[in-house]
């Protein structure tokens, strides 16, 4: 094993290029968890551990694969996502992020990112995932309540956040998310306010809060279909939401997507250019890519993916061309996701027509039932816009 | 082809209940006599339209004529004249069995006779057929055909004694129906001399032969060159063609009395060949058509609108299409505020229409929105004018009408005596006017019931299913006018009068009916983002009232990893489902709402 010491930070100053070159994303995928929550539909596994060397190998071989289209670009966010990231020892974390640093273009202000869950991180791990360059940690708290984390199927208790908090701090750790989720069987508004309360005095400098979905397939959903599930009703749920964000953004924190927060300069670079539609690239398990007018993901299964790049092919189950409307349409759906809305000035530039031009119509249906703002210069969801979104966004597909 | 003589000719149909058998015995008939091969052979080669098939039914009847070498030694042509087999079409029955001498009567051994059956029969015995009994299904564990046989005797009063035992479905003694078919059904009468006389049992159109009409020739010759007169319409015609159908069109030289065939003669529209018409010879007319001629004239009507407006036209040429082979389907344009351009179509009844619409959205690929069907009511003003009226729309204002009469009719149920009880009480439901009882066996009543028919057409059917478990079976027909105390009902959504959803209804029922749609409606109706209140109305008096709430979440929280593909197949669903609606005024109403409101609620 390579001696562990600040090669990350050595390799990045060597090898960032120009800023004129195109930037690109990359999202790394561990779908390795400790056990699976009841509201997760995610790839992930909890009783697969003998394959992580293996996968780990595959992830490597697989940007070996992208090598020559990689090299076109410099990247400037990396997201380690999961699963769970850090259910896995440091060193492959460690080990990936190096062979990326020696074989790829890197610009200046890397943001790279890792999920980590409470109860799967020590001082050991924070230290090398420090090392590796890894500059922001999203911590999965979901609620600082032991009744909801265990309804919820976590395996951490309330008094292991706030270790994993302290053991990043010291760590030197500057840009700690913490996800939060509302809506749970059984939460009421009082349990919401005090787990964003709780994050914002330790002092989080983003917060992603989101409500819960019911995906098809989790144990949740299978629950609420026998009406087992207690849930709050949706005017309370979309109370916790209001409060939340009035709370939020009192003590400072920007809400800047519909469930995204943050301290000023600190919003998510790496989530940032799914919703500005840029390119980016990735790589794993069921990982889905957006680049060069495609879109393209992996398999899901697990033997399947090793099996294939064990013989160096693409693990790539299904792609989609993004000609220029489908373009439009993405561009808008994501853009309205922003707090801050569709730039008219950036939309004219990407695709030189006027917005209007094409949702002239959609825009003013929507300006009239008071779901958008056109301040002239974007067009952004009011309040009662971000509680219906999918009504806008269905309007703006063709 | 060699001319077998009159006397070697058998003119038979089959009579049978939905599922038991007629269609496979067809098959098996045709296989038997070696029309056809095995090969040949479709399955069920009577039913052409998928739609038939799909269905188990019968719906434009056609003929076949099969050659069988009897144990006589004799070889003899068996003309088989399909029925259609539902309610709606008893007048097209009639003339098909009024073509033939005999008719086959199919009884499915498990099962026993049912009421269309014995409707069937009926209009065979008004027609003097000779009736052979067959029972079939025998294959079965269940079968019991020493009751069904018994059941037969004592409820029609034929001898049941030589009935073949068959299996369609098996291809089990079938030569002992094709036997009793030359042993009992007579041999057709008439003089070829004679001044033609053919009877129009089915026709449809052929873009290449215009009209063809099928016929059964009483008296005289039908030849290639002839000048011929439809009685009816008094229009003449020169005969083009003239042919038998094996497995298909055969052209032959002539058609004489007592053979079954079709004629073309240029005709433009099936509407000038009308089943049960008469074709005579212009230069030789007969004095007398044949008796029993009627034009049909439909019973229900619905509005048939396009989902999207701009498919109006093409809706239109689909309806023609259409009616070019259904001379019983009727249309023509309307306008509704709700749903746009659109057409009031009219029909023989519900199965018709319900055939009308899928075949529009089937063959014509249509997206079409249809309306609560109606009855033509009769509406006397005080002003002593007398209107038709077949849309509840263009019923005048209560103030104005003197009088309101519904058609009537008499509706025979058949059943276990179980049910008699659930029966009963469906149609006290129904408003329906008990007459009496008949118990055909110890088990087994039928119920003879006068009842209005906008009762019938609104959810009788799917009632009656339900309260017996599929075991009774309904046949009707029209009586005739009675007053009737009716009112209009209709449902505004979000304060507007959505006129496609306006019915008539007898007053005692409008309270019941109001609520009812208004509770499904608000079922049906997606929520928006704001309340939407449903009201059911008499008049400018409001008689029920639901509320949709308004929907206050619609958003997806979380983009998954980059996962767009996810969001916008989520998105795309939405807006599929969005396309199926009808706007009305700022409320989106899905398609199925409109068929919703007339469903049986097995609840009630």
């Amino acid at each position: 094993m390579m001696k562990i010491n600040d090669l990350g930070t050595t390799y990045r100053s060597y090898f960032h290029m120009e800023d004129k070159m195109k930037e690109i994303s990359i999202y790394i995928h561990i779908p390795f968890c400790i056990r699976k929550c009841y509201y997760c539909d995610f790839t992930s596994f909890s009783n697969l551990n003998e394959k992580i060397p293996l996968y780990m190998n595959s992830l490597k071989t697989e940007l070996e694969l992208y090598r020559e289209k990689l090299l076109a670009y410099s990247i400037k966010t990396i997201f380690i996502g999961g699963g769970t990231p850090s259910a896995i020892e440091g060193r492959y974390i460690y080990d990936l992020l190096v062979h990326l640093y020696k074989n790829f273009n890197l610009s200046k202000d890397m943001e790279i990112t890792i999920e980590v869950n409470p109860g799967t991180i020590d001082k050991e791990k924070a230290k090398i995932y420090k090392e590796a360059g890894i500059n922001r940690v999203s911590i999965g708290v979901q609620t600082f309540n032991n009744r909801l984390l265990k309804s919820i199927g976590r395996i951490h208790e309330v008094e292991q956040i706030y270790e994993s908090y302290k053991l990043l701090r010291k760590e030197k750790i500057e840009n700690i998310n913490m996800d939060l989720i509302f809506g749970l069987p059984n939460q009421t508004l009082e349990d919401v306010l005090f787990s964003i309360e709780e994050a914002i005095r330790l002092g989080v400098e983003h917060i992603s809060h989101y409500s819960l979905i019911l995906e098809e397939g989790t144990q949740f959903y299978n629950l609420n279909k026998k009406g087992k599930l207690n849930l709050p009703d949706e005017d309370e749920e979309r109370l916790m939401y209001h409060k939340a964000t009035e709370y939020l953004v009192e003590k400072g924190y920007s809400h800047y997507e519909i469930s995204n927060y943050a301290l000023p300069g600190f919003e998510c670079r790496h989530n940032l250019v799914y919703w500005d539609l840029l390119p980016y690239l990735g790589i794993g398990l069921g990982s889905h890519s957006y680049m060069e007018n495609k879109r393209f993901f992996n398999t899901s299964n697990i033997l399947d993916y090793i099996e294939k790049l064990g013989s160096k092919l693409l693990p790539i189950e299904g792609e989609e061309i993004i000609n220029k409307s489908t373009e439009i349409e993405e561009y808008c759906i994501l853009g309205l996701r922003k707090i801050k809305g569709i730039d008219k000035n950036e939309f004219k530039k990407r695709f030189n027509v006027e917005i209007e031009d094409i949702y002239g119509d959609v825009i003013n249906k929507h300006i009239k039932n008071g779901l958008i703002i056109d301040d002239g210069r974007s067009i952004m969801l009011t309040k009662k816009g971000l509680d219906l979104s999918n009504l806008v966004e269905v309007d703006f597909l063709k | 082809m060699e001319k077998i003589k009159q006397e070697n000719i058998r003119n038979f149909s089959i009579i049978a209940h939905i599922d038991h058998g007629k269609s496979t015995l067809a098959d098996r008939l045709i296989e038997k006599t070696g029309m056809l091969t095995s090969r040949e052979m479709q399955e069920q080669v009577l039913d052409n339209m998928e739609l038939e098939r799909e269905r188990g039914i019968t719906i434009k009847l056609k003929a076949v004529r099969l050659v069988y070498k009897a144990k006589d030694g004799n070889e003899y042509i068996l003309n088989l004249i399909d029925t259609p087999g539902h309610v709606d079409f008893t007048y097209e029955v009639s003339r098909s069995l009024a073509a033939c001498e005999g008719a086959i009567l199919v009884v499915d051994s498990t099962q026993g006779i049912e009421a269309q059956t014995l409707a069937n029969v009926y209009l065979a015995l008004d027609e003097d057929l000779e009736i052979v009994p067959v029972i079939n299904k025998i294959d079965l564990p269940s079968a019991r055909p020493d009751e069904v046989k018994k059941e037969i005797e004592d409820i029609i009063g034929i001898d049941c004694e030589n009935a073949p035992l068959i299996s369609a479905k098996d291809g089990l003694n079938i030569e002992d129906v094709l036997e009793a078919i030359v042993k009992y059904v007579p041999a057709p009468k008439g003089d070829p001399k004679a001044p033609l006389k053919a009877l129009i049992f089915d026709s449809y159109y052929d873009s290449y032969k215009g009209v063809v009409c099928y016929v059964r020739i009483f008296e005289g010759t039908l030849k290639p060159g002839m000048e011929i007169k439809i009685m009816s319409t008094g229009k003449t015609y020169e005969v083009q063609e003239v042919g038998i159908n094996t497995s298909k069109h055969v052209s032959v030289d002539k058609l004489e009395a007592g053979d079954v065939g079709y004629v073309t003669a240029s005709i433009k529209n099936v509407k000038d060949a009308r089943v049960g018409d008469t074709i005579t010879d212009k230069n030789n007319p007969t004095k007398e058509a044949l008796p029993g001629y009627k034009k049909v004239v439909p019973m229900v009507y619905c509005g048939i609108y396009p989902a999207e407006g701009e498919d109006f036209n093409s809706v239109r040429e689909a309806l023609e299409k259409l009616q070019v082979n259904d001379a019983s389907l009727v249309f023509e344009p309307e306008t509704s505020a709700a749903l746009g351009f659109g057409f009031r179509c009219g029909f023989l009844g519900l199965l018709h229409m319900e055939i009308v619409q899928e075949r529009l959205e089937r063959e014509f690929d249509l997206n079409i929105v249809t309306t609560a069907p109606s009855v033509i009511y009769r509406v006397t003003k005080t002003t002593g004018e007398v209107l038709e009226i077949q849309n509840p729309s263009n019923l005048p204002p209560a103030t104005e009408i003197a009088s309101m009469q519904e058609p009537i009719v008499t509706a025979n149920i058949m059943t276990p005596s179980d049910y008699v009880g659930a029966i009963m009480e469906l149609c006290q439901n129904k408003r329906g006017k008990f007459l009496n009882m008949e118990y055909l066996e110890e088990k087994r009543v039928v119920l003879h019931y006068e009842m209005p028919l906008n009762e019938v057409i609104y959810d009788f059917f799917d009632a009656l299913k339900s309260k017996t478990r599929g075991y009774a079976s309904l046949d009707y027909e029209l009586k005739g006018y009675e007053e009737s105390e009716l009112v209009k009902l209709d449902i505004l959504i979000n304060g507007e009068l959505v006129d496609a959803f306006s019915l008539i209804v007898h007053k005692d029922k409008a309270y019941e009916r109001g609520r009812s749609i208004a509770e499904r409606l608000k079922d049906v109706i997606p929520r928006h983002q704001f309340a939407i209140p449903i009201q059911a109305a008499i008049g400018s008096k409001i008689i029920a009232r639901e509320t949709i709430r308004a929907l206050r979440k619609d958003v997806l929280a979380k983009c998954y990893g980059g996962d767009i593909t996810r969001k916008k197949k989520l998105l795309e669903k939405q807006k599929e489902g969005k396309k199926r609606m009808r706007q009305i005024g700022s409320v989106e109403v899905p398609q199925e709402a409109f068929l919703t409101v007339l469903k049986y609620d097995e609840n009630k």
